[in-house]
């Protein structure tokens, strides 16, 4: 008994990761899309990484499996280091002249700022962030 | 089954949100736009700005184009076509957006053909041949002079004006223009001021058509 709700648990622990993974792929599809802001460079190499993850923990939704963990924490965390870098850099704290970004769309365009903070590199941290804070919930109570 | 159930419907409930929201969206920036072409007709028409078609049509086609953009030159023959199929109803204006590397370069040129009255010629024969000077998206300045010779403009003439300083503020401010009309693609329409939603040949002869109507009621 204990164990089917131990179960239970795990299952919904990687479905809230998914959901947060849908969420976010919907948001940038929504802001590319709809509002048409043309994604840079940094965006895409976070896209890269974050797309993935819907499909792959979905696949470790059905039927519940462990090591999904094991695949999708490497995508994650590198989507992170992006986005952190990608922040740091729309902060100011990287000076621009060093990024990788090339003509087109600046990697430090403000297109909006939700609450007055809430910019979209920010909001793809966090998304990364949630992600791998629940894998890694999951990394312990599994092992 | 209740994992399946939760999961499916939380798949429902994203799409069914993002449509939602896209249609809300589009709805409040057509009301945007809308509300701003009644305060501001110059966003859309400047004194500058390149027109074709009667001055007493009711029904204003703005197009923001890029020279060297391959939809734009696929849906010239389209626009001449709704603007023929309709006599005198519709005018066409040009506005510049040229978001193609190099592409201002051209923008000049046409500018410049203008002073010799041959603007719609340069302009067509750009189009035409447009594959031929860009290339990956570029466009590549010294592939047109060879072309220019063919649309009878004197080439000379055309070297010197086009570094006109006005033809670069023309261009800013078209550019500026296009920014506060959120147009970030080429071509970008308006009719009457209010914004092809979606594009597509059909949407625009329908968006055309509908001002149509509204204008010279039967």
């Amino acid at each position: 008994m204990t164990q089917l709700k131990e179960n239970n648990t795990n299952w919904t622990i990687l479905f809230l990761c998914w959901l947060v993974a849908g969420i976010s792929v919907m948001g940038s599809l929504f802001f590319s899309h709809v509002m048409e802001f043309a994604p840079c460079v940094l965006c895409w190499y976070q896209r890269i990484f974050l797309f993935p993850l819907v499909i792959v923990l979905a696949v470790g939704l059905f039927p519940f499996d462990k090591r999904v963990v094991k695949y999708t924490l490497p995508l994650a965390i590198v989507g992170w280091l992006t986005a952190a870098y990608h922040n740091l850099l729309y902060a100011g704290i990287i000076p621009e002249n060093i990024q990788p970004c090339s003509r087109g769309v600046s990697c430090t365009e403000e297109y909006i700022e939700l609450f007055g903070f809430l910019s979209i590199p920010m909001l793809s941290l966090l998304s990364f962030t949630t992600i791998i804070a629940l894998l890694i919930i999951l990394l312990r109570r599994i092992s | 089954m209740k994992t399946y159930i939760i999961f499916g419907l939380s798949v429902v409930v994203m799409i069914i949100a993002f449509v939602v929201g896209s249609s809300y969206y589009k709805g409040k920036q057509a009301e945007k736009v809308g509300f701003l072409a009644q305060e501001n007709a110059e966003l859309f028409i400047r004194d500058h700005s390149q027109t074709l078609g009667s001055d007493d049509a009711k029904v204003y086609l703005i197009e923001f184009m890029d020279p060297a953009c391959e939809t734009c030159a696929a849906f010239f023959p389209f626009v001449k076509q709704i603007m023929d199929a309709n006599p005198g109803r519709i005018k066409l204006v040009l506005r510049y957006a040229p978001f193609h590397d190099g592409a201002d370069y051209f923008v000049k040129i046409i500018e410049a053909a203008k002073k010799q009255g041959k603007y719609w010629e340069t302009l067509d024969t750009m189009y035409k041949t447009q594959r031929l000077w860009t290339r990956h998206h570029k466009a590549i300045p010294e592939k047109i002079w060879p072309i220019l010779t063919q649309v009878g403009v004197d080439v000379e003439r055309i070297r010197k004006d086009m570094n006109d300083p006005a033809i670069v503020k023309l261009i800013d401010q078209d550019l500026a223009d296009a920014k506060v009309l959120n147009v970030r693609k080429t071509p970008g329409y308006f009719v009457n001021g209010k914004p092809l939603q979606t594009f597509g040949s059909r949407q625009l002869l329908q968006l055309v058509q509908s001002e149509l109507n509204a204008n010279y009621p039967k």
